[in-house]
This record gives structure tokens, C-alpha cells and sequence, in this order.
């Protein structure tokens, strides 16, 4: 039972929630805003739209995946709140970025006709569009433990030399389906192809980002209550046993035709 | 002529075998198919009074239901794909039983209920002549990939019609077609103003965007649905002309804007024929294709069966059932046919199950499930991932009341057989596979 006086306001940013948030992404908004009020914390989410001003508070951002025009829809409004972006991305403020929003935070996307779109350089990857695409289950491990979700993308991501993965993939695709990485994290951004969405079965990775969004905003250490996570756990380990009996990141399709 | 004879004794004699074996729609029109590749084109040539494709996300097994029984009702001999095997295949399957080995179809008009994807392949080997495109929202992702891919494939579709495209003036990917289309008639269906504040529930507004294009105004050709109530409701075609009012057996506006859709597209395919009695007859008594809201027979106590796929139609469907809630199970599977990707659960809002909570979850996605209601703060009392144990123990619990399981497809399937062999319901089972 969360404390009823609150330890501090947390302001949760949704960047584009129309535009980049296709694949039950706003799960991951919804887990993180219950899980803060859980913790005791007062949260207030603010949805950043395409021309809004940015928020002066902000503690922890959020952002999903789209397709391809509302890709192009977001692009002119990170050009304009990219520098704060950067700015807040470096004094260490917690984001998770996913599938469109992870390879916009790396320097580039490449698409397959060969032209460069820069993006906001946080994360030290570049993505080449592919014609076929990477769709199935997936498990990794991190330093938060195992972590399981869905990926599908058709953009094969590279790690620059010095970044740092998210995590390794122990079934699945990946980044590029050639070196096991999935992901990147520089200082407390990361940046992930999971669908699942990822925060809600992998409690502890939502758990690690509010804990810095916390410190942030209150200038305290995190304070957490006992938060009872057994259905999580329990839906997060029985798909890592279906997921690794099957031993690859392919889900057997079901002949429907 | 030789081949297609061949190729016809072929998948009647494995269509006949499957139905034996009970199941299996698709395989013999497959057989078919290989051997003769032209076989569906040709047969489809020799029906006089039209092509009917009918696609979109949502909508399509029960307004091609409707529009297949308005035909009916005018005392034309209907070809249709009933079983929901809406690819090419189950076309072709569906078409063995109704052939002679001569390769003569005896029918006057078809209508045909196709997915996006078959419906152009379908459109490849088969000029439609008529296309009827209901709407466009997320669905299995993970199969067409971006949803706007899934509308540039109607719109392709529709630009391969031969004579009229029935759009829905409701939903800015579907109107929009019409921009680029030229040589063919338009027509429109959709709800009147009156209760366009309705619509946000059928489509998803967080994929559209505010943009200047909106559909000409009304002609007396286009279809308006008016409720009258949350069952009555008729279909204007501009002030001298109605169907209706009446109500129709399956619930909900969804169903509503259906039978608008059908309707419009029955008026274009009959042209003077059209009669408004005889429709509004078929209309009424057009039962619930399998899963969409059909009613189960537990012991004297209605068991509700509604399939649920997709953000928006989960949505409509919490809508629709929510004004009369009863104890509730979801069952979700994650196969192909399901989708693979459960990130589709987190769209939909279930609060409005919050006062009553949720008696089981099940599938092989059950704890999540259970944790995306725990975020929605829904009361689960039951969590078994095996369908036949959650089956028994809902119905076990609330013996003596109203039940209602929101299942996905394959999850659906299961249950159906289950269902079929506790209550002994003949045939029940086979339909739709």
C-alpha cells in the first residue's frame, strides 16, 4: 500500500504519443506512471506533441515506435528540442526509447535506396534499412536479469566501437541478427526493440529507470515500497521457457494459409 | 478445359475427404490451385451478376454475411465463402461444392469475403467488379507490417475494380482512396452526423491525423446509418428513401455501421432490383457469424462467444457488451493467427470492467493478460492457462448465469470444440475452420 503522504512529483514525458506509439507503447507509459504511484511518488505524465513546447520538469522520457510517415511527421519537432534532448540525455535522465524511437536516437538511419537520415547522435548506433524484416520473440540478458519481448523491425542496427549494449540475445534477433547485441544504453538512456511492451513484464528495468528519474526529482536517493510482481514474474519466465524450448527467435507460424 | 475438369475432380474428391475428417477448409481448393492455376478465374467469368470483394480490418465475416442474405432475399442464387476462410484458397475450396465438373458456377451473383493481402491476390487472377472497403486499423501487425501498408493494398484493390467502390466515409484511410481512382463509380457509406461522436469508438483516432481531406457530402446513393435506440437503427439514402427501422439480432453499433455497409453495397450490385422490404427481411433474421457475439446454450443460461483481434475491435466490443456486464472470462493465445505480438492488449482500455472484475483469464498468454488488468486495476479471480481447465471452472463458478468469454482466434477455436463436445452441439464445432 503506497505511503499517503508522497515522497515527490515525477513529471513522465510520452514523446509523440500519436505519432510514435503503434505497438502498445503507451503500456510502457501506463506501467511506469502506476509504478511511480506504487512507489509512493506523485507522477504527472505529459504527452509531447509535434510543435508543443518542451517541458521545463523532466524526469523521465519515454518514446515508441511508428511507421514510416509518422517518422517523418516527428523529425522537423526532434530537430527542434534535440539540443535539451541532449542536454538532459548527458546530465543522466532516464529514457527508454523503442523500436523508431531507439534507431532516431542513433546518428543515422540509412534507408535501403541509400540516403542518410541523421538523427540526434545520443546513442552511438546507425541503422540500415532492410528489406526483410526481424519478427519474433526474443529474450536477452541485461543487468536487470532476463528480459523477454517481441521484436519487429526491418532496420539492422550497428553498435558504434565504445557503446554499450542493452543486452545480449539468448533467443532472438536483435540488433542485427548477426552479434547477439540488442539495444544500447549510454548513461541511463536506453534504447531497445522490444515490444511487449517491455516495462510491464520486465518490472525490473522499469523499476531501474524510475529509480533515476526519482533521484532526479527529489534529490534523494529512491525510496521504494515492496511491490507484489508475481504476475509479472510469472508471465515474463513462463514466455522465456516457451521462447528458449524453441532455441530460436522465430515463433513457429501456424499454417492459417 | 481438359485441365480445369482434372483439376476440379481433384479438390471435390479432397474437399468431400476433409469433410469427412470434419475440418480443413482450405486444402482442397490448395490441390486445386496447383493444378490448375486459372481454374478460379475461369469459373468466376461465368457469374453474370457481379464480383463482390469484401475487405477492410474489422467487420468483414459479418457484413459479408449480411450482404450475401440481401441478395438472397431478391431471389438471386448467391455465391459466398461463409466458413471465414478468407483467403484465395478457401474461395476456391468454398467454390468446389457448388461447381460441376463442366466448371460452370451456379450462381448470379458472388460475394466474396477476402483478407487485404489475398484480396489483391485474389483481384490478380479475378477482376472484381465490385469492391466494398470497410475500414483500416491495426491488426497482426506482425503480418502486414505497417498499417499503412495495409491501406495502399485497398487502395490498390480498388483501383482494379471494374465498375463501383463502396467506401466508408468515416475513416480517413478508407475515403481517401477515393483521390486516387478514376473510371469507376463511388459511393459512400457511414454514420449521420447526428452521431459521429460515436465514430472515435469504431476507429482508432491515435493513427489518423488531422489532415484537410474530408469525403464529398452525401448523394442519395450513399448509405447514412440513424439509431434510433441502442437496437433500432435504418439506413437513409438521402430523404425519400429508407430501410428500416429495425433491429438486427447481433448487438451493437459495429453491427449497425455493418448493415449500412452491406446495404449500400447491395443497392449498387442490384441497381433497380433493390427493394427495401425485402432487405429489411434479411437484415432481421441474419444470425451472428461463428464468434461475433454468438450465443451458446449452457444449461438453460446464455454463454457469450466474442472473438476479439485487434485494439479496435476489442474496444467496440467492451463497448457493445459493457452496458449488460456478466461474468467474464478472456482467453488470449498468441499463434499466428492470434497475433504473435501481445503489445496490442496494452491499446485497449479496460476499465470499464473495472466494477465487476474478471472471473478467468486463460490462453497461453493468461498471466499476461492478468498483469495488463492488474495495470487497468480489473480484479482477476482466476488465472489457468489451459482452456479446457478455465472452461470448466468458469462455467463451474457461475453455473445458473449469463457468461461471457472475449477470446482470440485460435483460443476461440478451442473453446468452440470443447463447447461442442460438453453440450453436444452438432456441427458447432466445424464451422469456420
Amino acid at each position: 500500500m503506497p505511503p499517503t503522504s508522497s515522497k515527490g512529483r515525477i513529471v513522465l514525458v510520452h514523446l509523440y504519443p500519436r505519432e510514435m506509439s503503434i505497438y502498445g507503447d503507451l503500456g510502457n507509459t501506463r506501467c511506469l506512471a502506476a509504478r511511480i504511484r506504487r512507489h509512493g511518488y506523485d507522477v504527472e505524465v505529459h504527452d509531447h506533441h509535434p510543435g508543443m513546447p518542451f517541458p521545463q520538469d523532466a524526469h523521465l522520457l519515454m518514446g515508441g515506435g511508428g511507421q514510416d510517415s509518422g517518422q517523418s511527421r516527428v523529425e522537423d519537432d526532434l530537430a527542434v528540442i534535440g539540443d535539451r534532448l541532449r542536454g538532459l540525455a548527458a546530465d543522466g535522465t532516464p529514457m527508454v526509447m523503442i523500436c523508431g524511437m531507439y534507431q532516431m536516437f542513433g546518428h543515422a538511419f540509412i534507408t535501403s535506396d541509400g540516403v542518410e537520415l541523421p538523427g540526434l547522435g545520443i546513442l552511438d548506433v546507425t541503422t540500415r534499412g532492410q528489406s526483410t524484416r526481424m519478427i519474433g520473440g526474443i529474450v536477452l540478458d541485461t543487468q536487470w536479469g532476463e528480459v523477454v519481448g517481441f521484436e519487429n523491425h526491418s532496420g539492422a542496427t550497428m553498435l558504434g566501437s565504445g557503446q554499450a549494449p542493452f543486452g545480449t540475445v539468448r533467443v532472438g534477433h536483435g540488433n542485427n541478427g548477426q552479434d547477439h547485441t540488442e539495444g544500447a544504453r549510454t548513461h541511463n538512456v536506453i534504447g531497445s526493440y522490444l515490444h511487449g511492451p517491455i516495462l510491464p513484464a520486465n518490472p525490473a528495468v522499469a523499476d531501474a529507470l524510475i529509480a533515476a528519474a526519482a533521484e532526479r526529482a527529489t534529490g534523494r536517493p529512491f525510496e521504494p515500497e515492496q511491490v507484489d510482481d508475481s504476475l509479472a514474474d510469472e508471465a515474463r519466465t513462463r514466455q522465456i521457457t516457451r521462447l528458449r524450448a524453441r532455441g530460436t527467435g522465430k515463433l513457429k507460424d501456424t499454417a492459417v494459409h | 478445359m481438359l485441365r480445369t475438369s482434372a483439376a476440379i475432380i481433384a479438390g471435390k474428391t479432397l474437399r468431400y475427404a476433409a469433410r469427412l475428417r470434419g475440418g480443413g477448409s482450405a486444402l482442397p481448393g490448395l490441390v486445386a490451385e496447383r493444378v490448375d492455376p486459372q481454374i478460379l478465374a475461369r469459373t468466376l467469368a461465368s457469374v453474370p451478376g457481379g464480383i463482390v470483394v469484401v475487405t477492410g480490418t474489422n467487420g468483414k465475416t459479418t457484413t459479408t454475411k449480411m450482404l450475401a442474405a440481401i441478395i438472397a432475399a431478391h431471389g438471386k442464387h448467391v455465391f459466398t465463402n461463409p466458413t471465414g476462410s478468407n483467403f484465395t484458397r478457401g474461395v476456391l475450396s468454398a467454390m468446389l461444392g457448388e461447381i460441376g465438373v463442366g466448371g460452370r458456377l451456379q450462381a448470379d451473383v458472388a460475394v466474396l469475403e477476402l483478407d487485404e493481402w489475398h484480396a489483391l491476390q485474389f483481384a490478380k487472377l479475378v477482376t472484381p467488379t465490385h469492391s466494398l472497403l470497410l475500414n483500416v486499423a491495426r491488426d497482426q501487425l506482425d503480418r502486414f507490417a505497417e498499417i499503412d501498408t495495409t491501406a495502399k493494398l485497398l487502395a490498390t484493390l480498388a483501383g482494379q475494380t471494374s465498375q463501383v467502390v463502396v467506401l466508408n466515409r468515416d475513416d480517413s484511410f478508407v475515403f481517401r482512396i477515393a483521390e486516387g481512382l478514376s473510371g469507376k463509380e463511388i459511393r459512400y457509406f457511414g454514420v449521420d452526423p447526428e452521431i459521429a461522436d460515436q465514430v472515435p469508438a469504431l476507429n482508432e483516432a491515435d493513427v489518423r491525423f488531422e489532415d484537410a481531406a474530408t469525403p464529398p457530402p452525401p448523394t442519395t446513393d450513399d448509405g447514412l446509418l440513424h439509431t434510433v435506440n441502442t437496437r433500432d437503427f435504418a439506413i437513409r439514402f438521402g430523404p425519400a428513401e429508407q430501410v428500416g427501422p429495425l433491429a438486427l439480432r447481433q448487438r451493437g453499433l459495429a453491427a449497425m455501421v455493418n448493415a449500412t455497409a452491406a446495404t449500400t453495397m447491395a443497392r449498387a450490385v442490384l441497381g433497380a432490383d433493390f427493394r427495401t422490404d425485402l432487405t429489411e427481411a434479411a437484415l432481421r433474421t441474419v444470425t451472428a457469424p461463428f464468434g461475433r457475439g454468438e450465443v451458446i446454450d449452457v444449461d438453460g443460461h446464455p454463454l457469450e462467444l466474442v472473438l476479439v483481434k485487434n485494439p479496435a475491435g476489442f474496444t467496440v466490443a467492451l463497448s457493445t457488451y459493457g452496458a449488460e456486464p456478466v461474468a467474464t472470462m478472456i482467453a488470449i493465445n498468441d499463434d499466428y493467427a492470434d497475433g504473435q505480438d501481445v503489445s496490442w492488449l496494452y491499446d485497449v482500455s479496460f476499465a470499464s470492467l473495472r466494477e465487476h472484475g474478471v472471473a478467468m483469464t486463460s490462453g497461453v498468454r493468461a498471466y499476461d493478460m492478468a498483469l495488463r488488468l492488474d495495470y487497468d486495476e480489473v480484479l482477476v479471480e482466476q488465472i489457468e492457462p489451459d482452456l479446457a481447465g478455465a472452461l470448466d471452472g468458469f462455467l463451474a463458478a457461475y453455473r445458473g448465469q449469463p457468461t461471457r468469454i472475449f477470446c482470440t482466434y485460435t483460443a476461440m477455436m478451442a473453446l468452440r470444440k470443447l463447447l461442442a463436445a460438453r453440450f453436444g452441439l452438432a456441427g458447432f464445432a466445424q464451422e469456420g475452420e
